[in-house]
């Protein structure tokens, strides 16, 4: 900006009005100095403040409430934790959305694990077409993602199930049991993530410096023993990295498991997949008389993914050292 | 320094602060209908769910009247109800008219003050509907919310080429022959069972809402609003009915509104489904052009019954209550319902509609040409008033057929699935 040039020096011979005009553009210069950088950052801290403080903070008020959404609202202080507490429901999905985090989280980074070691080979051809082309997956819409796999998973007329009968095996209803929903709804998550898990992954894997490859292979180290010996144990940081993003996403797995379960915030009849976050929009928005409680698994699920942010903090910081 | 530094700080907030507000200020012009000279307004929304049958009413009213309207439809009742939600709780996106259906009806009368009083704003048309329906539309503190849309009445749809295949009959009075009563139907689906290895029913959830609000009286709620689903004798009723049927292993276990659901229609996974009159719109759009003529419409077991119906209301929030009220009494009109009958089959609720000759003598063509007319029509009179407290549709669809779902899947046993029943319906049930 051309206010940020520096006044220039008053020359000597002049006296009187410019030298008051020097002064006022230092002035302004200097107000430049100080205050334009607030100004800079402020897009972010205005867009955080609307969209990510206030929501939080009235959540939390509303957790407090018996809140009824086009009703009347009444103090109630922490009842509404303390119910959350005892209910079964809540810890049902509690175990659900940790459950499908397990099982889709697992497969899917030992898998992005191997395609990026395989991406990373020197002489591979093509890699950047499939460097792109694994990362397609995850700009596509979810809900375009979940609608297709809810079809491909479907009992009577879907493709899993058919290819299941050549098999011999019976067709399964995916979302009658824990199990196969939970199958399900982790190939969703996975087929979205693995291939961003890999290119992250792929990149902490080219920061290793290529001589400890060079000296290894000459020590007579195949390529198995380099991965383990030397790519694993110098990938870790990143890898931590990884579980620290997939598990902000596990904990608030929302949209797939919604749309397996054909729009139903119960999440199978006997709520074999509903997740937190969808247990919070059954009370928060669905029934209109408990927005209150709604709110309060809200700040639970906002408590639970800090302490499990922390433990993962903590280990990296152990593992760095 | 360190005053003049806290200063700085304050002003940057101050200029923070402004632009925010500034942002605000520019959020919360969201764009509303103009009003032309004279009050009147440019344009009208109405928000409706399945199918109201009102594409071409509209256009008419457009001509009419000179005022655009919107037509908003959503296919789901499940997905309808939270958009309405959120339009009466925070004010933004809201329709001048509202449909609301029978289910939800009542939770929206919890909250009176949240609906205009149509009283003043349209004619007297207290005679002119069918009494329990008006009767209905009427909040508890007496202001008058809704103006009544349809009934659902009851039959059962049946596809005419799946019975012949089973050696079943075709005719729709046969057919209606085979099922006086429920046991009945299920030794038909027994039979059915037998001779092609598929599910005659679409699931045991169609059932029981069938069930249900054929026998009538309480079914979750008692006259003063008190759970009573334990005690209930229609849903202890309808539960045990369904559970036979079960049992029987007559139903194709396609859960209501479920893809497979759908696509069940035009693969012929069952044969039948019981059928509200607003239900033919959507069993023609399920099963495509290429079935028609194969389905029908014959009586449902055990009598009549009534499944379903709507109110049109207006927001008080809304810019133009008055227009809105008007296009809502235009929709409702004897005619106007007669003429949403004919397109997607909802069924009129207007005395002189029913009597009207066009409706009485009208047949469907989608359904083998069946005197649609007549076979609803005609049960109109019949149908008794149920009541049904604040949050039937949540402990139907949250409580009740959940745990249907779950025997009806194997995956809970009997008691079990009661147990998972009245569990739910006493928190869903809660308002």
């Amino acid at each position: 900006m051309a206010l940020a040039t520096p006044a220039r020096p008053a020359a000597p011979a002049q006296t009187g009005p410019p030298r008051h005009r020097t002064t006022g553009s230092a002035k302004r210069a200097r107000w430049d100095m100080k205050y334009s950088p607030y100004l800079y950052i402020a897009p972010f801290f205005i867009v955080f403040g609307i969209f990510g403080l206030y929501p939080m903070v009235k959540t939390a008020w509303m957790s407090l409430h018996d809140w009824d959404l086009i009703g009347e609202h009444t103090f109630i202080g922490f009842d509404n934790y303390v119910e959350l507490m005892k209910d079964d429901y809540f810890w049902n999905a509690l175990v659900n959305t940790l459950g499908i985090f397990v099982v889709a989280t697992v497969p899917q980074l030992i898998l992005a694990l191997f395609l990026a070691n395989l991406l990373n080979r020197t002489r591979l051809r093509g890699k950047t077409f499939f460097r792109m082309a694994i990362f397609v997956p995850n700009i596509t819409s979810v809900a375009a993602v979940a609608i297709v796999f809810g079809m491909l998973f479907q009992r009577d007329f879907g493709v899993v199930n058919w290819l299941l009968s050549f098999a011999g095996v019976d067709a399964i209803d995916w979302d009658a049991q824990r199990w196969s929903s939970w199958t399900a709804i982790a190939f969703m998550v996975d087929w979205r993530w693995t291939g961003y898990n890999a290119l992250i992954l792929l990149a902490g894997m080219q920061a290793i410096p290529r001589d400890l490859y060079e000296a290894a292979a000459l020590d007579g180290a195949n390529h198995w023993r380099q991965f383990w010996r030397i790519t694993l144990p110098m990938l870790t940081p990143t890898f931590v990295f990884v579980v620290l993003l997939s598990t902000i996403g596990g904990l608030q797995l929302f949209t797939e498991p919604l749309l397996f379960g054909n729009g139903n915030m119960r999440g199978g009849t006997q709520r074999e997949f509903q997740t937190l976050a969808m247990y919070m929009y059954e009370k928060g928005i669905n029934s209109l008389n408990t927005a209150g409680y709604g709110a309060a698994i809200a700040w639970a699920l906002f408590v639970l993914i800090g302490i499990i942010a922390a433990i993962n903090l903590a280990v990296v910081r152990r593992t760095v050292k | 320094m360190s005053v003049s530094g806290r200063g700085s700080k304050l002003v940057a907030l101050a200029a923070v602060t402004a632009l925010v507000l500034g942002v605000t200020a520019c959020g919360s012009d969201d764009g509303d209908s103009g009003t032309t000279a004279g009050g009147k307004p440019d344009k009208l929304v109405l928000e409706t769910f399945s199918e109201f049958g009102y594409d071409e009413l509209v256009k008419q009213y457009e001509k009419d009247t000179g005022i655009k309207v919107e037509l908003r439809k959503t296919a789901q009742l499940n997905e309808y109800r939270p958009k309405i939600v959120r339009s009466l709780a925070t004010g933004k996106g809201i329709a001048d008219v509202v449909a609301l259906e029978e289910g939800i009806l009542n939770e929206f009368k919890t909250n009176p003050a949240n609906w205009a009083d149509l009283t003043p704003l349209v004619k007297d048309h207290s005679t002119e509907y069918l009494p329990w329906k008006w009767e209905l539309g009427k909040a508890g503190d007496g202001r008058l919310i809704g103006l009544p849309t349809d009934v659902g009445s009851l039959a059962v749809c049946y596809r005419t080429d799946l019975f012949k295949e089973a050696g079943l009959p075709v005719e729709r009075d046969a057919v209606t022959a085979l099922w006086p009563d429920w046991p009945a139907f299920i030794e038909t689906g027994k039979k059915y069972r037998d001779k092609t290895g598929k599910g005659l029913l679409d699931s045991v959830t169609t059932a029981s809402s069938a069930i249900t609000m054929q026998i009538g009286g309480d079914i979750f709620y008692d006259a003063e609003n008190n759970i009573v689903a334990d005690k209930s004798a229609s849903v202890k009723q309808a539960w045990d009915i369904s559970l036979q049927m079960v049992d029987a292993n007559i139903t194709a276990k396609t859960a209501t509104w479920s893809p497979e659901w759908s696509a069940g229609f035009k693969q012929g996974t069952f044969a039948a489904t019981f059928c509200p009159s607003w239900m033919l719109g959507i069993v023609q759009d399920n099963s495509g052009p290429e079935n028609k003529g194969k389905w029908d419409v014959a009586g449902v077991p055990g009598g009549s019954g009534n499944w379903g119906g709507s109110w049109l209301a207006v927001p008080e929030r809304g810019k133009h209550k008055a227009e809105a009220a008007k296009l809502a009494e235009y929709l409702t009109s004897a005619t106007s319902q007669v003429a949403a009958f004919k397109l997607k089959g909802p069924l009129p609720t207007n005395l002189e509609a029913l009597k009207n000759p066009d409706f009485q003598s009208y047949t469907n063509p989608y359904f083998s040409d069946a005197p649609t007319g007549k076979i609803f029509g005609g049960s109109v009179e019949g149908i008794k008033p149920v009541h049904l407290g604040p949050k039937h549709q949540a402990v139907k669809e949250q409580a009740m057929e959940p745990a249907l779902r779950a025997y009806e899947n194997g995956e809970a046993n009997a008691k079990a699935a009661w147990d998972q029943f009245i569990k739910d319906a006493a928190t869903q049930g809660a308002f």
